[in-house]
């Protein structure tokens, strides 16, 4: 009989220990089959955070490191700086890039630095118990923000790919979403696009994911997908915010 | 009247937040100290304090948040642990060097790399030289105790420091134990309104800059009075865990000794583990073994005349420390206790364990072994290792 479906070689068979119905596993899963279909395993190092993917390197099949959080951007820099024929990709969720870790993203982009970044925007902080991020919607309650979050005092959600899109340097960014089965696989291709620039050597790529933590928003999944094709999508909308590869010359 | 209640460490403390009632908390998350700023969140959105509550993007924004906050003349705490505290590094200096008196809950947790969540003490250790006051607990209650005090240390005009209250992480932050919650109003009246010796920013009658630049013309007489008001704290310490035991019931001192008076043989230890060791010791004390321990409390500044005193009639000591100082004659606090003994006309034997990093736990057999290596060297006069690892896999 012929195989129609495995495993992809950079996942270990081992499985996901995430909460259920968290976007992490089908995510990681979309990462390694880009990089299956792209034949560059051997090559490839991830970057892991500080977070609830801090375990990436549990179910990733090739080399991994951890870093401080929020300093992935600086550790691929340096890395592919490095090693410039290698895959190099940092996996982050909004704790780690679009908090602790906002000056090293901005930076990282301006520089144009050759690596991709998978960005996790939950809305929340997920590993710590369900605070605040910097991408929680506003009126969104969290465990810092009982009541919602307010616009006075804690400012609105930060778009981060639309502000990473003002820069002139990043080649390739866009915004998908975990929210159906049809933008699971957009995502994929999206993440494909971005590794597939990375190793044409064009610059700094950025994929934004609005992904699901159904724990933490005290939802069911499908309560979750339905919020995040829902009121995130309005306020994070999806698509290409910067593709220079398509720009007509 | 005061209550018993049953809380987690973290919750213990946050309630000791919110019978201070702080002007100012900046925080960011990390385990295990988490759960302190959660809890006080809902203080804050319940209106039960009057505190502003900022979330910060980084540990390092929020010192340099309560920075701000202390320097324009707020009372302001804060917690973290690891990492968090390895980030705020920076902030740390400054906030002493700038003689603001804020508060730190620090949830002890082991530093990365490797990456790890659990308990133990090489956060607050490396943090041991940018001039905080450091109190330790050996549980619960002591870190809710030792919140309260912390005010009225690091506020005293004769200190004006930062004060870092710290606690095993998971061990103690994340286990329910009973413990007694004094009433609002005896916190209240304990700790008073925050008052300065020395205007604050914004003041417009009495103009001042702080952390402005000094070279070879000040810098040093500044530090010179840092060193100097961290020499006052000890006394300070004293007397406010003494007027502390006046209403609580609970006096706290420098250290605690406990069966050390009589003891040829004694271990000095920190927070949670000094519980395990007084359950060996109550054991070996059945036997007619005259053992002992010291639970320092004060780290900062260290006593080491009082910890020489309560120590020199031991025959063998053993220094159990919870972070190592990688290529240093010993661990932390080991360096300290045995610097501190130089003096002695006659010195007990020493020798030195690092146990338990990144939460590997301390069992009553490890402790029994240690205190049985002890009676050897009580009897030997000879140590077999200066300074080694246990609780861990050869």
């Amino acid at each position: 009989m012929k195989q129609v479906f495995k495993r992809p070689d950079s996942l270990k068979d081992v499985p996901f220990r995430f909460c259920p119905g968290c976007s992490h596993g089908t995510l990681h899963r979309m990462v390694a089959q880009a990089i299956d279909e792209l034949g560059v395993r051997e090559k490839t190092i991830g970057i892991a955070p500080v977070g609830c993917a801090v375990f990436a390197y549990d179910y990733f099949n090739f080399d991994v490191l951890e870093v401080a959080h929020g300093r992935p951007p600086a550790a691929c820099t340096g890395m592919k700086r490095a090693m410039p024929d290698r895959l190099i990709f940092s996996y982050q969720g909004d704790g780690d890039l679009a908090a602790i870790g906002m000056s090293e993203i901005i930076h990282a982009a301006n520089r144009g630095e050759n690596f991709t970044v998978i960005f996790v925007n939950n809305a929340t902080y997920g590993m710590t118990g369900g605070q605040m991020a910097p991408t929680t919607l506003v009126g969104q309650k969290t465990t810092t923000t009982p009541k919602g979050r307010a616009v006075h005092g804690e400012g609105y959600p930060i778009r981060v790919s639309e502000m990473l899109a003002t820069l002139e340097t990043p080649y390739y960014i866009e915004r998908t979403a975990m929210d159906c089965a049809k933008n699971v696989i957009k995502t994929r291709n999206a993440i494909k696009k971005a590794f597939t620039y990375q190793m044409d050597g064009r610059g700094f790529t950025f994929v934004e994911v609005l992904s699901i933590c159904p724990v933490n928003w005290g939802m069911t999944p499908l309560e979750a997908m339905d919020w995040c094709g829902g009121p995130m999508k309005e306020y994070f909308p999806v698509g290409v915010f910067k593709d220079e590869g398509k720009r007509v010359v | 009247m005061p209550k018993k209640v049953a809380m987690t460490g973290n919750v213990a403390v946050a309630n000791a937040m919110r019978q201070i009632n702080p002007d100012v908390c900046a925080a960011y998350p990390i385990t295990p100290s988490t759960e302190i700023v959660q809890q006080f969140s809902n203080f804050v959105a319940d209106g039960i304090v009057d505190t502003v509550l900022v979330t910060v993007e980084s540990e390092h924004s929020a010192m340099s948040a309560c920075i701000g906050a202390c320097a324009a003349g707020g009372r302001v705490m804060n917690a973290t642990s690891a990492n968090g505290l390895a980030l705020m590094w920076e902030m740390l200096y400054i906030a002493s060097g700038n003689r603001l008196p804020i508060i730190l809950s620090c949830v002890n947790r082991a530093l990365s790399a490797p990456i790890n969540i659990h308990g133990d003490h090489s956060d607050s250790m490396g943090a041991r030289d940018s001039g905080w006051i450091q109190l330790y607990a050996e549980n619960a209650q002591e870190a809710y105790d030792n919140t309260i005090m912390a005010p009225r240390i690091g506020e005293h005009f004769d200190v004006r420091l930062p004060v870092m209250s710290c606690m095993d992480g998971f061990i103690i932050s994340h286990s329910i134990e009973n413990i007694e919650l004094l009433d609002d109003k005896q916190v209240k009246d304990f700790i008073g309104p925050y008052k300065s010796n020395v205007p604050t920013l914004l003041d417009i009658n009495n103009p001042v800059t702080m952390g402005a630049l000094h070279l070879q013309d000040y810098y040093i007489e500044s530090k010179r009075q840092q060193h100097e008001a961290m020499k006052k704290a000890k006394k300070v310490v004293i007397d406010v865990g003494k007027e502390y035991g006046k209403f609580s019931g609970r006096t706290y001192g420098l250290f605690e000794e406990y069966k050390l008076k009589d003891a040829d043989i004694a271990l000095v230890v920190l927070n949670s583990a000094a519980g395990t060791a007084k359950v060996v010791v109550d054991e070996l004390r059945k036997q007619g073994i005259k053992a002992g321990l010291l639970k320092p409390r004060l780290f900062r500044p260290f006593p080491y005349l009082e910890v020489a005193n309560a120590l020199k009639n031991c025959t063998a000591v053993c220094v159990m420390d919870r972070a190592d100082s990688f290529g240093g004659a010993g661990g932390p606090l080991f360096t300290e206790v045995r610097s501190a003994l130089y003096d002695l006309p006659a010195r007990p034997l020493m020798i030195n364990k690092i146990y338990g990093l990144g939460g590997r736990d301390l069992g009553l057999e490890d402790v029994r072994k240690v205190y049985r290596e002890l009676v050897k060297l009580a009897e030997s006069g000879k140590a077999a290792k200066l300074y080694e690892y246990i609780t861990v896999r050869d």
